[in-house]
């Protein structure tokens, strides 16, 4: 078993935002998992998704009954292998898996911020991430890998960081969210208004809005699914029952599923960080800042890139990603991508294992041999 | 690691023709590249700068493996994911066959690269007139095995066709390198006739 020890970095000093605000006494939750090499170039960042946290892979203790989120890709022997490879993934700032949040006590107030607290970005994000990196003495990381909002994060760290990462693998991602993302969003956070402990975020503890939490993942968890994964999962069958009963409580298994990733969903996510985290996806427009041009925001970009889409993912559709290869392409970007066949939806990057996880060990492969033979 | 590096140039002799067009340094396209290993050794024996394109998901994974950059694409769509002229060369080697619109392709092609190699297998070789001469069913050969209902080359033609569709496509054929099997001589003669096939260099008119 795979044990990890989740780990504290506490920034010594303040982390300028986009929003023209800075977020002072920020704390950085992450856990990394494998040895960093002498020359200090096999490290690897993942970056997590909207629902995901710093525990990656493994264990925190022999008695966790699930291991981390992405575990069947990232740990020793597997696609992403810790025995080669040194992974660090780092909760985002807003999140609530321990990294300073909306939840988190200001230190101006000595009270939780809740909506006081700064909007934050993806390049936010990113910034938060480089400061950790910095931190651990890594000068180049090897490869970011995320999916969905993990994949915006490692974009980013393409043009931010140009000589800070030789490879980025954009998973199931996009370069601007569409109207129809920002549009679930939009109701995924007024489900979460108009449960009556919401308070306009300032919820105690211990009456948190779990019912409009519940509903806005039931509305995001549509979304990373898809006709056919819902069909091939549930069917119409009904829930525990052979008949109708004729009123309106649950009778079909997609909708008892649902009610219980809503749910499971509480019990480990906030509200307001809910908030934070989707509007940063709302706001995320790589091309914005270069006159809608994608490919003049990649012109700083110089790593080498693998490119993943999934067939059936509606929510980051495949054309998004054929987007950003068009416009890596525009700048002479070594680019590789590939759209894997799949009927799993959005969903794909966390359950086409093998198909994913072999481009990425090839991938990465290929790469460490390239970065050995130009520092060598 | 998978490893595809091994190329067979007496079975495909219009590859080592087309490796003779690529000139150090320069920037290339390959057009359903396969596994990639074409690609590999115009990288590391030219010094080319490589991208492939494909549409199978496995060969994908096979180029990637081979360290080649590669970019999942139907060719039927278009070739949108890359600018006019943004390649040195773009290589369409036992494809173009395949495309449902050959003449659309080659007019794009020749935009997105400032030359273009095309392999094209010739349907006008004497093995093929006779058997449909002699047996009156279409022909079969070493290098189109299918039958007429399930192959996959749906736009066959001969040299003489290639010709004739470069000039109303407006396409100027710099160079043409007929590929023969057993006579060399009447290869070169009568392309046409005896050629398998043929390597074409081009570029806009």
């Amino acid at each position: 078993m795979l044990l990890v020890a989740p780990q504290n970095y506490t920034f010594d000093s303040p982390l300028e935002l986009d929003c023209g605000r800075r977020l002072k006494e920020v704390n950085l939750r992450f856990e990394t998992v494998g040895t960093l090499s002498p020359n200090r170039d096999n490290a690897v960042l993942v970056t997590h998704a909207l629902s995901g946290d710093a525990h990656v892979c493994g264990f925190h203790s022999t008695d966790d009954s699930k291991p981390g989120w992405w575990d069947e890709m990232v740990g020793p022997g597997k696609y992403l292998d810790t025995n080669r490879y040194f992974v660090i993934c780092a909760n985002v700032p807003g999140g609530c898996s321990g990294s300073t949040g909306p939840r988190s006590i200001d230190p101006d107030t000595g009270k939780p911020y809740n909506l006081n607290f700064p909007v934050i970005t993806i390049r936010d994000m990113v910034r938060a991430e480089k400061r950790l990196i910095d931190h651990l003495g890594i000068g180049r990381l090897l490869a970011v890998v995320g999916g969905s909002m993990g994949g915006m994060q490692a974009m980013e760290w393409s043009i931010m960081y140009p000589e800070a990462v030789a490879g980025i693998i954009p998973i199931a991602t996009t370069c601007q969210l569409s109207p129809q993302s920002i549009a679930f969003d939009w109701v995924g956070r007024e489900a979460i208004e108009y449960d009556p402990n919401w308070k306009s975020g300032d919820y105690d503890a211990e009456h948190t809005p779990d019912r409009g939490l519940a509903t806005a993942r039931m509305l995001a968890h549509i979304t990373y699914l898809s006709d056919e994964s819902m069909s091939r999962k549930f069917g119409r069958e009904l829930q525990d029952k052979d008949t109708y009963s004729f009123n309106f409580r649950r009778d079909f298994a997609v909708e008892s599923y649902l009610e219980h990733q809503g749910q499971r969903f509480v019990e480990r996510f906030d509200a307001n960080s809910y908030f934070y985290i989707t509007r940063a996806m709302d706001y995320f427009d790589m091309a914005e800042p270069y006159g809608g041009d994608l490919a003049r925001a990649f012109s700083a970009a110089k790593s080498d890139f693998l490119v993943v889409s999934f067939t059936s993912d509606w929510l980051f559709p495949s054309s998004e990603s054929r987007k950003i290869v068009k416009a890596l392409l525009a700048n002479k970007i070594k680019v590789s991508f590939s759209e894997i066949t799949s009927g799993y939806g959005h969903d794909a990057f966390l359950l086409e294992v093998d198909a994913l996880g072999r481009l990425i060990r090839d991938f990465l492969s290929n790469l460490s041999e390239k970065e050995h033979a130009n520092n060598g | 690691m998978v490893e595809a590096m091994y190329i067979d140039f007496n079975r495909r002799r219009d590859l080592g023709i087309i490796k003779e067009m690529v000139t150090p340094g320069s920037r290339v396209l390959d057009l359903g590249c396969g596994d990639g290993s074409f690609l590999k050794m115009l990288r590391d024996e030219c010094h080319a700068d490589v991208l492939g394109m494909e549409i199978d998901a496995d060969a994908i994974a096979q180029c990637v493996a081979n360290g080649v950059p590669v970019v999942q694409t139907n060719l039927d769509d278009g070739l949108d994911l890359a600018g006019d002229d943004s390649f040195d060369l773009v290589i369409l080697s036992h494809t173009l066959q395949e495309v449902r619109r050959p003449d659309v392709l080659l007019r794009r092609i020749v935009s997105v690269g400032k030359q273009a190699a095309v392999s094209f297998i010739n349907f006008g070789h004497f093995h093929c007139r006779l058997q449909l001469l002699m047996t009156g069913s279409m022909p079969r050969t070493t290098q189109i095995p299918y039958q007429w209902y399930n192959t996959p080359n749906i736009h066959l033609g001969t040299l003489k066709d290639f010709r004739r569709l470069c000039r109303h496509l407006d396409i100027r054929i710099v160079e043409e390198k007929p590929v023969g099997m057993n006579f060399p001589l009447l290869t070169a003669a009568m392309p046409n006739l005896f050629a398998v096939g043929c390597v074409f260099l081009l570029e806009r008119a």
